[in-house]
């Protein structure tokens, strides 16, 4: 058994990682591991860097045809897509959010691990609304790209 | 208590409705049920058990387990969960068994409706059935205890996964919205007669057509229907599972439909502090539509080793700091007339519970989401043959392909002929539905069939389908020695 199935939380090790020079142009990195029947990241996608072999197959992101552009976020029905910009000691995280206090851009809101610790400060940089779900990109530093994946307002 | 503000659902202040509950004024909403606007004013207990005299709340929310019973208007049993709030009405606790009305039971002589097809249940099976049905040309009477017509998919307020087809990325309640339109604008065509809050009761001795009889439900007072068809799918859904514990009874225990319908049909908070027991899907989705209500859900124990749900569910509340504690459950209930905490405890391999390994934790609430078993009283009722498959969730009817019983022009579809999800239950009631209409010759369209089929061989090809896979192969294994013998 993998500890993401005993604990529900998913590790570095589970998930495939861009190099920096696709860090550096913004990449989706798709949280979703699993053999779910589920596609429509892969039709949301305008470069058609998402690619599934079947539609129980987890979906895999071409991080070098991906061009960061975060219209996936909004669209995954399991909330599961984060897209990540580093640049430097900053990076900027999209992350889709559905809960009633919705940040304002220049606020300044609590940034939450996969554990749902406070690891520390964010600034709302874009709110951009998907239907019923917010797509926000916050900016942390850099150290914390691939840790904060929530917000609290 | 009212949700005013949710980030998914508008839920607009409503017209007040003033009613009576022991002769006390109690102010519910328009679109309340009885029990919802109870709930709201913060009333818990419904009744009283028979037995133990110990108060009883309600707890499947969808009129079928009769724990809500109250008496309206004189009017003793009704089922308040599903029964709509009108102004003015006297609503009361019955302390022991109802006594009979003297009054006239049903308000108006019976009424005969003639069919083609009587679909029973309007959730998404039944829908998808009826319009399929009636795009064939075939007479269709679609029928539902509900207010509204949806079954499950009116609560859920998170996108679908699946595949474009099956509308992924749609939200439940809008999904809900597309099949209502298409019916109804059926229905203004005279293809099909909806009818709800009313409740198919059973099937009647006739010499050529299958009979019915349907209750409607007007002012808490009941009208006959007597429905002769040639064909009936029956699309009931599933009723939700009871766990055994010490106090699960109390008010504050309730389903995780009966919680998910409180808050996201009639807006209306379950409780502050949430306790959940179940870590498959639709815990997870139903603790996440909690937080999403503003509750505080204190933590998700399940008793197998890992969580049976998708890992993208689990992973939403764990960022929202939500712990998920699997080989846990539920010991008892503490509280005297209401929940007030319960004790957990630690479960080995074995599914044993560990000794000296209980907590104890502060909750108002406890929301069971432990499986559904498929509803089939109707289908026993006819003569339909059932065996137990524990892949389906219990006793189901073994179907061919078209999704047709061991009774010839009985039909089942969705959660009824095996709990699984609603996409697949769409699929199936479209295939019952057309199945329908080709054995009473309004289509030849059997290419739409294979079709069809293979969009559900799709769907349940992968690791989370295989439950669903084997017991969809059992029953098939089974139809054939059953259908073979008729
Ligand atoms: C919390 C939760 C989350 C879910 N999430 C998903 C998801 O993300 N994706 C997915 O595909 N599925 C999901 N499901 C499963 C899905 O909702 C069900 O599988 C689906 O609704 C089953 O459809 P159905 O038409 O068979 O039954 P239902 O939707 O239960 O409808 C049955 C209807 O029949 C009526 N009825 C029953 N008996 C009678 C009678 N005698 N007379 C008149 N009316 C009657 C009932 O009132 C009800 O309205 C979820 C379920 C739950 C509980
Ligand atoms: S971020 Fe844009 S380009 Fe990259 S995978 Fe998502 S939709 Fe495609
Ligand atoms: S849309 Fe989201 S949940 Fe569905 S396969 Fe793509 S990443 Fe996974
Ligand atoms: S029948 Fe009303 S709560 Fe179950």
């Amino acid at each position: 058994m993998r500890q993401y199935e005993k604990t529900g939380i998913l590790s570095i090790k589970d998930l495939k990682i861009p190099s920096k020079k696709q860090f550096e142009k913004g990449v989706a990195i798709l949280e979703c591991v699993q053999e779910i029947p589920c596609n429509p990241c892969v039709d949301s996608c305008p470069v058609h860097a998402i690619s599934m072999k079947d539609i129980n197959a987890p979906p895999v992101n071409n991080f070098e045809k991906c061009i960061g552009c975060t219209k996936c976020v909004g669209v995954c029905p399991g909330l599961a897509i984060f897209v990540i910009k580093i640049k430097a000691n900053t990076a900027w995280i999209t992350l889709p959010y559905e809960f009633v206090t919705v940040p304002k851009v220049g606020d300044v809101v609590q940034a939450l691990d996969r554990k749902g610790k406070v690891r520390g400060k964010a600034l709302v940089k874009k709110v951009v609304k998907h239907g019923k779900t917010m797509v926000v990109t916050i900016e942390v530093n850099s150290s914390l790209a691939m840790s904060i994946r929530n917000i609290r307002v | 208590m009212r949700i005013r503000a949710h980030p998914i659902i508008d839920f607009k202040k409503r017209k007040e409705l003033p009613f009576y509950f022991q002769k006390k004024k109690i102010v519910g909403e328009e679109g309340d049920t009885i029990a919802s606007a109870l709930h709201a004013a913060g009333v818990r207990t419904l009744t009283t058990s028979l037995k133990y005299k110990s108060p009883r709340g309600f707890f499947c929310g969808i009129g079928k387990c009769s724990s809500c019973l109250m008496r309206v208007n004189g009017v003793p049993n009704v089922r308040t969960c599903i029964a709509p709030l009108k102004e003015g009405i006297q609503v009361e606790m019955q302390e022991k068994l109802a006594e009979l009305p003297n009054a006239e039971f049903f308000g108006e002589p019976k009424k005969t409706i003639d069919v083609d097809v009587l679909i029973v249940g309007a959730g998404p099976a039944g829908l998808c059935a009826a319009i399929e049905c009636a795009k064939q040309g075939v007479s269709v009477l679609i029928v539902d205890e509900n207010q509204r017509v949806g079954g499950q998919l009116i609560k859920q307020t998170h996108k679908f996964f699946g595949s474009k087809q099956e509308r992924a990325g749609t939200r439940g309640i809008d999904i809900a919205k597309e099949l209502e339109d298409d019916l109804r604008k059926l229905e203004s065509e005279k293809k099909i007669t909806v009818m709800t809050d009313a409740t198919v009761i059973g099937c009647y001795e006739s010499d050529k057509k299958y009979r019915f009889g349907a209750v409607e439900r007007c002012d808490y007072k009941s009208i006959l229907y007597d429905v002769r068809c040639n064909a009936v799918i029956l699309a009931c859904g599933a009723m939700e599972n009871m766990l055994l514990f010490p106090g699960n009874d109390l008010p504050g225990v309730y389903g995780a439909g009966a919680v998910q319908t409180l808050m996201n049909v009639y807006g209306v908070m379950p409780g502050k502090r949430v306790l959940m027991v179940g870590a498959g899907n639709v815990g997870l989705i139903v603790s996440y539509q909690l937080l999403q209500a503003g509750s505080v859900v204190n933590r998700i124990v399940e008793a197998a080793p890992s969580i049976g749900g998708y890992n993208v569910h689990a992973a939403k509340l764990r960022r929202c700091g939500v712990l998920i504690q699997t080989s846990h459950s539920i010991k008892e209930v503490c509280g005297e007339k209401k929940v007030e905490g319960a004790v957990l405890i630690r479960l080995d391999v074995n599914w044993k519970p560990i000794k000296d390994s209980e907590e104890y934790i502060k909750c108002d609430t406890i929301c069971l989401a432990v499986g559904l078993t498929p509803s089939t009283r109707l289908l026993s009722q006819i003569g339909v043959h059932l065996d137990y498959i524990p892949e389906a969730g219990g006793y189901v009817a073994p179907h061919d392909e078209s999704m047709q019983t061991s009774v010839k022009g009985v039909y089942v579809a969705g959660d009824a002929s095996g709990i699984e999800e609603a996409s697949t239950a769409m699929i199936e009631g479209k295939i019952a539905g057309l199945a329908a209409a080709i054995q009473l010759g309004g289509s030849r369209n059997k290419k739409l069939l294979v079709q069809y089929r293979e969009e559900l061989v799709q769907l349940r090809a992968g690791p989370f389908g295989e439950k669903p896979r084997i017991a969809k192969e059992k029953i098939a294994k089974l139809a054939e020695v059953h259908h073979a013998s008729v």
